[in-house]
C-alpha cells in the first residue's frame, strides 16, 4: 500500500530524495556527534567501563542471574495465568449469566487498572498475611500482579480465539448430538488453542518487558536491577551497563516477535485447520478495559 | 472507615498521573505521526529509521527507558530540561520517556490506519498531480485518523497504565503515593481499593467515550 502514496520516482524526485537523505543523515550525525562530545567528556566511553562485558564475570555475577530471574518470573507467570485466563475467557462465554457476569467483571476490572498497582498490593499482602522470605517476596509479588493482569488479558484472548472460529463448527458439533461441554473440549477449545497461538507468545513479551517493573520498584533482582549494582563495581559505568541490559531484552523480545509473526504466517496459510487466527497485534485491543471481540457470523 | 486517608493528598497524585498522560499523549501523537509518515514515505533512509525505531522501542520494557531518561539522559548527559527542581525535572524526564515509548505504538496504529484507506483514494490524489505531502496530509491521513480513534484509545488507555511506571524515579503519582500509604497505613485492602477504583474510573470512561466516538466519526466502506 505504502508505495501506492506516491508516483515512480524520476530524476528530479531521485535528486530530490538524495538532497532529503543527506540532510536527514546530517542531523542525525549532528546528534550523535553531541552525544559522542558530552560521553566522552564525562569519560562513559573509556574502555575500561565496557571492556567487563567481554569477560565472563559481569555475566556470570550479574547478568545471567538477573536474566534467570527475569525469565523465571515471565515463565511462573505465564505458567499460572493460562489456565486462569482458560478459565475466566471461557465463563464470559457461558450461557449462565451467574458465571458470565463475575467472570466479565473479574476481567474488566482487572484489565483497568496498572500492572505496578497489583504488584505493590501483592508485595504488601505477602509480607502482611504470609510468612514467605524477606528475599522471595519481591519474586511472589511480581508474579501475582503479573497473574492478576495477564489473566484477564489472556482471557480476552481465549474468548477471541473461541469466537475466531467459524459458526459451522459449533453448529455441526451440536448436529452431530454433542454437548456444551463436549463442544467446547472436543471441537472449540482444541482450534482456538492454534489460533490464539501468536497472542499468547505477543503477551509474553508483554509479561517479560513488565518484569522490569519489579526490579525498579519492587527490589526484585531481575535483569533491569542488575544495572545499578554492575555500574557501582564497575566505576559508573552506567551508559555501558543499560546498553548491555537494553540489547539484551531487544534480543530476546525481538525472536519471540519474530517467532509471533512465523506462527501467525503458518496459521494463516495452513490448510489443515479454519484459518482463524487471533493476531499478535490484537493483543493490544485485548489488554484494554471495555472493549469487545465480535463473534463470526 | 476512611479515616486512612487524611494527611495524602490523593487528588494530587491522581492529577499528575492524569498530566503526565495528557502531556505524553499529545507528545507521542504528534512524534508518532512523524514516524508514520517517515515509514510510508518515499525517502528509504527515513524509512529505515522509522522501523528501526519502532522495533528497537517496542522491545525495550518501559522502565528501562524511564529510568534512562534519569540516570542516563539526567545523571549522565546533564539534561535537566529546562528546570532547576528535581521534582519537576523527573516529571519531564518521565513525559519524555512516555513519549519516546508510545510514539512506536501510535505509528504502528496510524501505519495500519493508512492501510485501510482504498488504494484508489491515493491513486485518484495522485492522478490529480498531489504530490506525497499532498497525498498524506491532505487526502489520506484525514481518513486514517478517523479510522483509528477505536486503536488509538487503546494506546490512550495503555499510557495511562503506564504513567505509574514514572514512580521509578520519583514522580509523585498514584502508584507511589499508593506504595507510601501502604507501607504507613494498616488497611491494605482498603487502599489498593481505593487506587484501583481512582484508575478505573480514569481508564473504563476513555475506553466507553472513545469507543462510542471512534464508531461515529469511522469512515463507513
Amino acid at each position: 500500500m505504502s508505495s501506492v502514496l506516491y508516483d515512480a520516482q524520476g530524476p528530479k524526485a531521485k535528486r530530490r530524495n538524495v538532497v532529503i537523505s543527506v540532510v536527514f543523515v546530517a542531523v542525525v550525525a549532528a546528534v550523535l556527534w553531541w552525544m559522542y562530545g558530552v560521553l566522552d567528556e564525562k569519560g562513559q566511553l573509556a574502555w575500561a567501563l565496557w571492556e567487563p562485558f567481554f569477560h565472563g564475570e559481569a555475566w556470570s555475577t550479574y547478568l545471567w542471574p538477573g536474566l534467570l530471574n527475569t525469565l523465571k518470573a515471565a515463565a511462573l507467570a505465564m505458567i499460572i495465568a493460562l489456565p486462569l485466563g482458560a478459565a475466566l475467557g471461557i465463563g464470559r462465554l457461558s450461557d449462565h449469566a451467574w458465571v458470565r457476569v463475575p467472570a466479565s467483571v473479574v476481567v474488566e476490572f482487572f484489565r483497568s487498572i496498572p500492572v505496578l498497582v497489583l504488584m505493590i498490593f501483592g508485595l504488601a499482602l505477602f509480607s502482611e498475611y504470609t510468612n514467605v522470605s524477606a528475599d522471595d517476596r519481591p519474586l511472589y509479588a511480581v508474579v501475582t500482579g503479573l497473574v492478576l493482569y495477564n489473566a484477564s488479558v489472556l482471557a480476552e484472548i481465549v474468548r477471541a480465539g473461541i469466537l475466531s472460529l467459524p459458526r459451522g463448527q459449533a453448529e455441526a458439533a451440536s448436529a452431530i448430538g454433542l454437548r456444551k461441554n463436549q463442544i467446547m473440549r472436543f471441537i472449540l477449545l482444541p482450534q482456538a488453542v492454534t489460533a490464539m497461538l501468536p497472542a499468547i507468545v505477543s503477551q509474553l513479551v508483554v509479561i517479560v518487558k513488565d518484569t522490569a517493573l519489579g526490579g525498579a520498584v519492587l527490589t526484585f533482582s531481575e535483569l533491569m536491577a542488575s544495572v545499578s549494582p554492575m555500574s557501582a563495581y564497575y566505576g559508573a559505568n552506567t551508559l555501558a551497563s543499560f546498553t548491555v541490559v537494553a540489547l539484551i531484552f531487544i534480543a530476546l523480545n525481538f525472536s519471540l516477535t519474530s517467532f509471533a509473526s512465523w506462527l501467525e504466517r503458518r496459521l494463516r496459510q495452513g490448510k489443515k485447520s479454519t484459518g482463524a487466527v487471533v493476531t499478535a497485534d490484537a493483543v493490544e485491543e485485548l489488554s484494554t478495559p471495555g472493549e469487545h471481540v465480535e463473534g463470526k457470523k | 472507615m476512611f479515616d486512612f486517608l487524611e494527611g495524602y493528598n490523593l487528588w494530587e497524585a491522581f492529577w499528575t498521573t492524569v498530566q503526565l498522560t495528557v502531556l505524553s499523549a499529545i507528545g507521542s501523537l504528534i512524534w508518532g505521526t512523524v514516524l508514520a509518515a517517515m515509514r510510508v514515505g518515499p525517502v528509504p533512509l527515513m524509512r529505515g529509521f522509522g522501523t528501526a525505531y519502532v522495533n528497537i522501542v517496542r522491545n525495550i520494557p518501559l522502565t528501562v527507558i524511564i529510568l534512562f531518561t534519569s540516570l542516563g539522559l539526567n545523571q549522565t548527559f546533564g539534561a535537566t530540561l529546562g528546570s532547576d527542581q528535581i521534582d519537576t525535572t523527573n516529571f519531564r524526564l518521565a513525559v519524555l520517556g512516555l513519549i519516546a515509548y508510545t510514539s512506536a505504538f501510535v505509528c504502528e496504529a496510524l501505519r495500519s490506519g493508512i492501510n485501510t484507506v482504498p488504494v484508489g483514494q491515493a491513486e485518484a490524489a495522485r492522478a490529480l498531480g498531489l504530490n506525497f505531502t499532498q497525498v498524506l496530509t491532505l487526502v489520506v491521513l484525514p481518513q486514517a485518523f478517523r479510522s483509528v480513534v477505536g486503536p488509538l484509545a487503546n494506546v490512550l488507555i495503555a499510557l495511562t497504565k503506564n504513567t505509574t511506571v514514572a514512580a521509578a524515579i520519583g514522580v509523585a503519582e498514584a502508584a507511589l503515593l499508593m506504595k507510601e500509604m501502604i507501607e504507613n497505613e494498616a488497611q491494605l485492602v482498603l487502599i489498593s481499593a481505593v487506587f484501583a477504583f481512582g484508575f478505573v474510573c480514569l481508564t473504563l470512561p476513555t475506553g466507553l467515550i472513545l469507543g462510542w466516538v471512534s464508531k461515529k466519526v469511522a469512515v463507513k466502506r
